[in-house]
């Protein structure tokens, strides 16, 4: 860090043009995740039905759409 | 400055720790709900086999197991929600116009707690097992992700009366301003979407009730664990960067 700290400092990180894509890739790879727990009813898993089952009470109580 | 993976990775960490804390809190306010839930309905599916949707009766988790996946699955989403927020952060941090980075990530945070929690849930409330028809989930999941980024634009629409007003506009009109802006797109969200009435008349109503506040209970711890826990970790990492120089928040003195 530079001496010329702000008093208060604004953190904020640089994304450059060319980062774009592996925002855009981190991005899609957090929604896969939160669909897989939220939404997946076995189509993506390939374990069947058994994450949608373990996983069961928690999607009742973070208050998705179930069954 | 920070690089765009140290803010990512606080995010992804803070979120951990609040998926594992709404799990401790959903496991303890939501659990017995759960069961009492599972239990009515068992009940229905023995009385009468050919309508129930007897999904328990396969066992591919035991319950015990259900009950531990509870965990896994806020904590997976914790870690995406923490993900997100901290994309968020990273990408719109100038633009918010707050001075201190924690308030940033907290408003943030907020934000997406009113915007993608609390409107969906005006509309679509989390229903315990034994509520809710099988035969239209589609329908329910699609107008509830629908209500999700409808809940996030209303947000948005508030925070851009709020600047759309004239320099010079007085502050609570500026805010009315924001409040009308997110009041209205929350209402033609409302009206548009269609509604599921698929509570079974004989379930108890003081259940559901219970269900239903442990269910956003859950959700608000994730989003404050969330926001405090990546503000936090932003502040450490400063802290470490400025190295001799502390930020002026670490060198406030600790009250005995």
């Amino acid at each position: 860090m530079s001496s010329a700290t702000p008093a208060r400092p604004l953190t904020q990180p640089a994304v450059s043009p060319r980062m774009v894509w592996a925002v855009l890739a981190v991005v899609a790879v957090l929604l896969l995740l939160a669909y897989l727990v939220a939404f997946d009813q076995g189509a993506v898993s390939r374990s069947g039905m058994y994450l949608h089952e373990l996983m069961h009470d928690g999607r009742h109580l973070l208050g998705v759409p179930c069954h | 400055m920070p690089t765009f993976t140290s803010v990512l990775l606080r995010g992804l960490l803070a979120g951990l720790i609040a998926g594992l804390l709404a799990g401790a809190f959903a496991h303890v306010t939501g659990g017995p709900r759960v069961e009492a839930a599972i239990a009515i309905e068992e009940q229905a599916v023995h009385a009468d086999p050919a309508t129930g949707d007897d999904h328990h009766a396969e066992e591919l988790v035991s319950r015990e197991g259900q009950r531990a996946g509870l965990f896994l699955a806020t904590g997976l989403f914790g870690v995406a929600m923490g993900g997100l927020l901290s994309i968020a952060y990273a990408l719109l941090r100038r633009r918010l116009r707050i001075r201190h980075d924690a308030h940033a990530a907290l408003a943030l945070a907020g934000a997406a707690l009113l915007g993608a929690v609390i409107v969906p849930f005006g509309k679509y409330p989390a229903n315990p097992p034994a509520v809710g028809n099988p035969d239209t989930i589609n329908q329910r999941t699609g107008s509830y992700l629908a209500m999700v980024i409808l809940g996030l634009v209303a947000v948005w629409a508030g925070a851009l009366a709020y600047r759309s007003m004239r320099a010079g506009a007085p502050q609570w009109s500026r805010c009315a301003a924001a409040v009308a802006g997110f009041l209205a797109t929350v209402a033609v969200g409302y009206r548009a979407l269609p509604s599921f009435n698929e509570v079974p008349a004989n379930f108890p109503a003081g259940l559901l009730w219970d269900f239903r506040l442990a269910s956003l209970g859950t959700q608000l711890v994730l989003w404050a664990g969330v926001g405090l826990a990546f503000a936090a970790l932003l502040q450490r990492g400063q802290a470490k960067a400025a190295g001799s120089e502390p930020s002026p928040e670490a060198t406030v003195p600790a009250r005995a």
